[in-house]
């Protein structure tokens, strides 16, 4: 089991809903990012997703775009994010799950890729455009290397789509909460606890839902239905804009998590 | 032999789908839409009435005689997509699509464009069909395509400048996607290239292996046989896998489709994926593609917007590594010098994209007399107007 099954583990146990957080690694220098993860375990992560930054991101917004365009110049590639992680694990057991497009890995190589994340501490991989159709050649030397595959899912996703997305995922499901790119909204959308009800109907593994999850009252009506929530453009804009604070920006939003235990 | 995907859309190693999952379903939904109107006579007669009637179908397949005197060798003809409705092949699949759009009940549609013509062709058939319309452009190619910018907004649609990465073709078809992923209910994607992820590779093809199936007919009546060699440009690919198709299992027809050479061979500086890409993952599909060493997307480079993309339709790569069509490039330089040699022997000033074509068409020539080359002339060159003045200063002169 990786750390991530030892966290949804952990997080039955202690009856509580985990926070996950998104961040692109390498923005806005390789060399930021270790520190940044640390300040976010401190805030209250639970789970890092670690973006490998493509010159072509398009399921994301503004916010992330903008954030892979600086990593890119910064010199940000898989090979360099290998490295990010190697330096966050000699401080930290976090839970990492590598976040990216396909091409970049395809290049790479899956096998090689495979090896090298494990050999780094690495726990699994969750690729943007690969979908389960496609995810064969993936999926197989991730699963060998004992590295978990986590899919999307999305409102649009058929009940066929939603099972066929839970035989190829290990560790937990990432539901999308609604249609659209990652980016910040005022409101929940209405799609996204009728999305939760038919997942459940497929699925024993753990859900985690994001996109669009930037409040803390977005957290606190969440917690009662999912075991993670996922914070990403939030936290990257908070890096762009003033990263001195992430720590404490973090704390506030995960705030609802620690206040009561779940029903 | 047959061209055609497997289930999954896959073209040997190439096609597939490759998206975000919220995607998938409407993927699903379009494959099967056109599946169904495929089958019903209907649909075929309603595309059918449109092309003849609206867009101007068929086009003429025109013995460029003085063009083939002046270089000598084999006889050259041009496919006339120049003189469809709105100027190039483009109108031919943005019929098929809106017609199928309006067998969803989609009434937004979004599209791409690179050099415009397919978001003129988009536009004008929104107007017809009363749906409305987003066109995605880059910044970069609004101000090179400025006459198509303001076609389009005159018939209706409204032009969004894309304003990430290159600002070019590449760029407004990843806004369009994030579009899509948006407002997936309630919009099609018209995409305008055979590109993107199943069905799309395939569908827009068959919308313009009209192109093709006309060349065959004509070409008998003309000669009473096969071509011995097709050209046509390729940026996605459209209009050069709409006239091969046809032709594929022709082995004895070469079929040679025209790369960008831009102004030289360093990446970064053309769009020849077959000489200077590999195999890659881009915007839903698997085919050929320009990038480093670490999977990035490389910038690309041509006078022409309509060929300016880091990737190529899937099918061309399967048909690439199959050797059954050759694939060159042609540079900035010598697109324009074909233009100013079919303007001055034939009266007819083709878009930059088809002066590709047009280019390894007569460079070929003198060296296979006897035989009979077509090229498809995918579009006019109205648009490139501002583009040919720059190049050719000295016709400007008092």
């Amino acid at each position: 089991m990786t750390r991530i099954g030892k966290l949804f583990e952990k997080l039955q146990a202690e009856k509580r809903c985990g926070m996950i957080v998104y961040l692109t690694a390498g923005d806005p220098t390789p060399e930021a990012t270790p520190g940044f993860v640390a300040a976010l375990e401190r805030g209250g992560a639970d789970l890092i997703e670690l973006g490998v930054p493509f010159s072509d991101p398009i399921a994301d917004g503004p916010v992330i775009q903008k954030a892979g365009d600086r990593a890119l110049k910064a010199g940000t590639t898989v090979a360099k994010v290998l490295e990010i992680a190697a330096a966050i694990r000699k401080t930290s057991e976090i839970p990492i799950l590598l976040f990216t497009y396909l091409n970049p890995v395809i290049k790479y190589g899956f096998e090689k890729l495979a090896a090298d994340a494990k050999a780094v501490g690495i726990d699994g991989c969750l690729l943007t455009d690969a979908s389960v159709e496609e995810a064969e050649a993936y999926v197989a030397p991730m699963r060998a290397a004992g590295l978990d595959t986590v899919f999307l899912v999305a409102p649009t996703s058929s009940a066929r789509r939603l099972k066929l997305v839970a035989e190829y995922s290990s560790g937990f499901v990432y539901m999308v909460s609604r249609t659209g790119i990652t980016g910040e909204q005022q409101t929940l959308s209405d799609s996204a606890l009728p999305l939760i009800e038919r997942m459940r109907e497929q699925t024993k593994l753990p859900l985690a839902m994001g996109f669009g999850i930037s409040k803390p009252e977005h957290v606190a009506e969440l917690k009662h239905h999912v075991e993670a929530v996922v914070i990403g453009s939030a936290i990257v804009r908070q890096i762009e804009e003033d990263s001195t604070q992430l720590e404490a920006f973090l704390r506030r939003l995960a705030a609802p998590l620690h206040t009561a235990a779940i029903s | 032999m047959i061209s055609q995907p497997d289930a999954g859309g896959h073209f040997g190693p190439y096609g597939g789908r490759y998206v975000p999952e919220v995607l998938m379903s409407p993927l699903e939904e379009l494959e099967i839409t056109y599946a169904e109107a495929r089958q019903d006579p209907k649909f075929q007669e309603e595309l059918d009435d449109l092309y003849k009637n609206f867009a101007g179908r068929p086009t003429p397949l025109y013995h460029a005689k003085r063009l083939s005197e002046a270089v000598g060798g084999a006889k050259i003809y041009l496919k006339r997509e120049d003189l469809l409705h709105t100027g190039a092949h483009k109108i031919n699949n943005a019929l098929g699509q809106a017609l199928l759009a309006k067998r969803m009940g989609k009434k937004r549609i979004i599209a791409e464009t690179g050099a415009g013509q397919h978001g003129v062709a988009t536009a004008s058939v929104c107007a017809l069909f009363g749906l409305d319309c987003t066109i995605y452009m880059g910044e970069e190619d609004m101000r090179r395509q400025k006459l198509n910018v303001f076609r389009m907004r005159l018939m209706g649609a409204n032009v969004q400048a894309v304003t990430i990465g290159s600002r070019t073709l590449k760029d407004a078809i990843s806004e369009a996607m994030r579009d899509w992923v948006t407002n997936v209910s309630t919009t099609h994607y018209l995409l305008g290239s055979a590109l993107g992820s199943h069905p799309y590779p395939m569908m827009v093809r068959d919308f313009h292996r009209v192109i093709g199936v006309e060349t065959k007919r004509q070409i008998l009546e003309a000669e009473g046989r096969n071509p011995d060699a097709i050209f046509a440009c390729v940026g996605g690919g459209s209009n050069a896998i709409g006239i091969f198709h046809p032709f594929i299992e022709d082995d004895a027809v070469r079929l040679v489709g025209v790369e960008a050479g831009g102004r030289g061979m360093e990446l970064g500086n053309h769009a020849a994926r077959f000489s200077g890409g590999s195999p890659g993952v881009l915007q839903g599909t698997r085919s050929y593609l320009l990038q480093d060493d670490d999977g990035q997307v490389s910038l690309t480079h041509s006078v022409s917007a309509g060929l300016d993309y880091a990737s190529v339709g899937p099918e061309h790569a399967w048909l690439h590594d199959r050797q059954r069509a050759e694939y060159c490039s042609c540079s900035d330089k010598e697109a324009l010098e074909a233009a100013v040699m079919l303007s001055r022997t034939e009266g007819i000033i083709p878009a930059l994209e088809s002066a590709h074509g047009v280019w390894e068409a007569i460079r070929q020539a003198p060296a296979y007399p006897g035989q009979v080359f077509v090229v498809n002339l995918s579009g006019r060159g109205d648009k490139d107007i501002d583009i040919y003045r720059e190049n050719l200063k000295e016709l400007d002169a008092e």
